[in-house]
């Protein structure tokens, strides 16, 4: 079943909730059908990422519930002060929707790639990071994210389904979708696409994998991670983000803080930016096709197991 | 305007009273720790006129969302924010002694524990984006009360000002209103010998908004400039206030190197000698050469 779009659900929240302002720094893509519907209510400021961060702390001061749009790249970095300063050291909850990050920037080049967003957002204290892997999480985690007291970051897709969902999105919770105790690969956002071919892949070959779309990096599920770490023969995360800084790192923080030591091992960007390209093309020359995650994550359990 | 009411500071003479006891405040935080003297010093004068002639705002009121909003943008003047909303009963006048106790809040640079400020800054080409979405929200719901937001001219170098400058414009924000406290200095150097910004009110003209400009240390000239607001239906206001750095003590007026001090406890008595029109202090703390 084909959900909800999102801009016909960030529509249906503004009728029943008006604390809710639709704000965008001359990025439209997912809410080109807004202008005409929330009038005054959506508030275009042009290509000025910071002072749309500045205005959504003001409009939050007033009791709004601020959702806030620009490209990822531009929204974490160029915006990165005012939303650490204006919004996190008050306190104030927006929602900043970040479009086309990590891979998604496919033939831009390395100015559009946010491939450090989440490492700078979930270092921003009381800050919720939201990785959908497609339009079902996406859709279902607006309502949600809306009601929370804290501000989140979403990093945007609303790429179609290609996995049957088990569990429903609840702020801070991955979701299981495949169980096993040789491997578990801790898939982050759109990604479950190719990490889902790989756990088939992986689990023809005997090996029994456990597929977990962790939904959120921050708050991180500690018990998912935990539970992983401690049961399977190796943990992979799978991230279109920077090696340091993103999942891995805070799956590895967490652990270390517990004092549990997994075999937990990295799939993501080593110190580099991406080779620009048609998507299909960046994920099979990074290495993150299903195919070639398969014989990665293989490789990682013969050496390692 | 029940703050004015409250303190009868409603004629020139009241505020230029109420406008020394703050400069008394300000002089004594510059020790133990020290403070920006230079900019607190500047303002002082405008922040009084606004709290007791322009601002509906009173300490009762602070969750009142008609009240008239005021953002200080430029933090590091902030003990003359402190002095203004002790003296006008928004918080006790012995709290100021807390300055620079991490038991209480009062620091370099504003925050929303202490009663009356509105939002904290510190970090130059924040507060006139924060004001803007504040002066956004009143409209959606169809309010008719003001936000006020102080730049410092030295803060006029940041990016971000222009950028919500042109944003504030665009939108028809006339409902704000941006004072600038034109000192002339940033930090340690003359504006004009650095990035100059003159001609100030023809760039602010040039992206939307309606200016005025006026001697900031006038109440005359203050109440003048202050009237009928907004000065243009669909437009944004500006008043730039010509300071002096340093004003009220002319040992330290217009120097570069008094930007920031830490005077010993018998420099400021001296110093509170020297603002009553007594000799002008012989400063022997280290001043501040960065340049």
């Amino acid at each position: 079943m084909t959900p909800m779009s999102y801009q016909d659900t960030l529509e249906a929240l503004c009728a029943e909730d008006d604390r809710i302002v639709v704000m965008t720094a001359e990025n439209r893509a997912a809410i080109r059908g807004l202008p005409s519907k929330l009038g005054p209510r959506f508030i275009d400021v042009g290509i000025c990422e910071q002072t749309m961060i500045g205005m959504a702390a003001g409009l939050a001061l007033r009791g709004r519930v601020p959702f806030v749009h620009a490209l990822s790249v531009f929204l974490t970095m160029r915006a990165f002060e005012f939303i650490r300063t204006d919004l996190g050291i008050a306190g104030l909850k927006a929602l900043i929707v970040g479009g086309v990050p990590g891979f998604l920037s496919d033939g831009n080049g390395p100015t559009h790639q946010a491939i450090e967003d989440i490492a700078l957002m979930r270092g921003i204290p009381g800050m919720h990071v939201f990785c959908p892997a497609d339009d079902q999480d996406l859709v279902e985690a607006i309502p949600l994210l809306t009601k929370t007291d804290q501000a989140c970051y979403i990093r945007y897709f609303d790429g179609p389904s290609t996995v049957t969902h088990r569990a429903p999105v609840e702020v801070g919770k991955a979701e299981t979708l495949t169980e096993g105790d040789d491997i578990a690969i801790l898939s982050l956002g759109f990604l479950l696409k190719e990490t889902a071919v790989a756990q088939k892949l992986l689990a023809e070959r005997g090996h029994a994998t456990r597929l977990l779309n962790m939904r959120f990096v921050s708050p991180l599920d500690a018990g998912a991670v935990r539970d992983a770490a401690k049961t399977c023969k190796l943990v992979v995360c799978v991230e279109d983000h920077f090696k340091r800084g993103g999942l891995y790192s805070a799956v590895i923080e967490q652990l270390a803080d517990e004092g549990i030591h997994g075999n937990v091992r990295s799939i993501a960007l080593d110190q580099k930016w991406f080779a620009p390209g048609r998507l299909p093309e960046v994920l099979d020359n990074e290495g993150f096709t299903g195919q070639k995650l398969a014989q990665r994550i293989e490789t990682l359990f013969e050496e390692t197991v | 305007m029940s703050g004015a009411d409250n303190q009868g500071a409603n004629g020139a003479g009241e505020r230029e009273q109420l406008a020394l006891r703050v400069r008394e405040h300000i002089i004594r935080m510059a020790t133990d720790g020290g403070c920006f003297i230079g900019a607190s010093l500047s303002c002082a004068d405008v922040i009084v006129h606004l709290y007791t002639k322009v601002l509906d705002v009173a300490p009762d009121r602070l969750d009142d969302e008609g009240r008239d909003y005021f953002f200080l943008s430029k933090g590091h003047d902030v003990p003359a924010l402190y002095g203004t909303l002790a003296e006008l009963g928004f918080m006790a006048k012995e709290r100021l002694s807390n300055h620079l106790s991490v038991d209480d809040h009062l620091y370099w640079h504003p925050n929303r524990k202490i009663p009356g400020v509105e939002f904290h800054s510190g970090s130059l080409g924040h507060l006139l984006g924060v004001s803007m979405g504040v002066a956004t929200d009143i409209k959606l719901r169809g309010g008719d009360n003001k936000v006020y937001v102080m730049l410092g001219d030295g803060e006029c170098n940041e990016g971000s000002v222009w950028e919500a400058a042109l944003v504030a414009g665009a939108h028809e924000l006339d409902n704000l209103v941006v004072v600038v406290d034109r000192n002339e200095f940033q930090a340690n150097i003359r504006t004009e010998e650095l990035i100059p910004l003159e001609p100030l009110q023809t760039k602010w003209q040039a992206m939307g908004w309606h200016t005025r400009r006026c001697d900031g240390h006038d109440f005359a000239a203050l109440d003048e400039a202050f009237t009928d607001l907004p000065f243009d239906q669909g437009a944004p206001s500006i008043v730039i206030c010509d300071t002096v750095r340093g004003k009220g003590l002319p040992s330290i007026e217009k120097r570069a190197d008094r930007w920031f001090v830490n005077f010993t406890s018998d420099e400021v008595a001296q110093l509170l000698e020297e603002l009553h029109g007594q000799a002008q202090a012989q400063l022997t703390s280290e001043a501040l050469h960065v340049r």
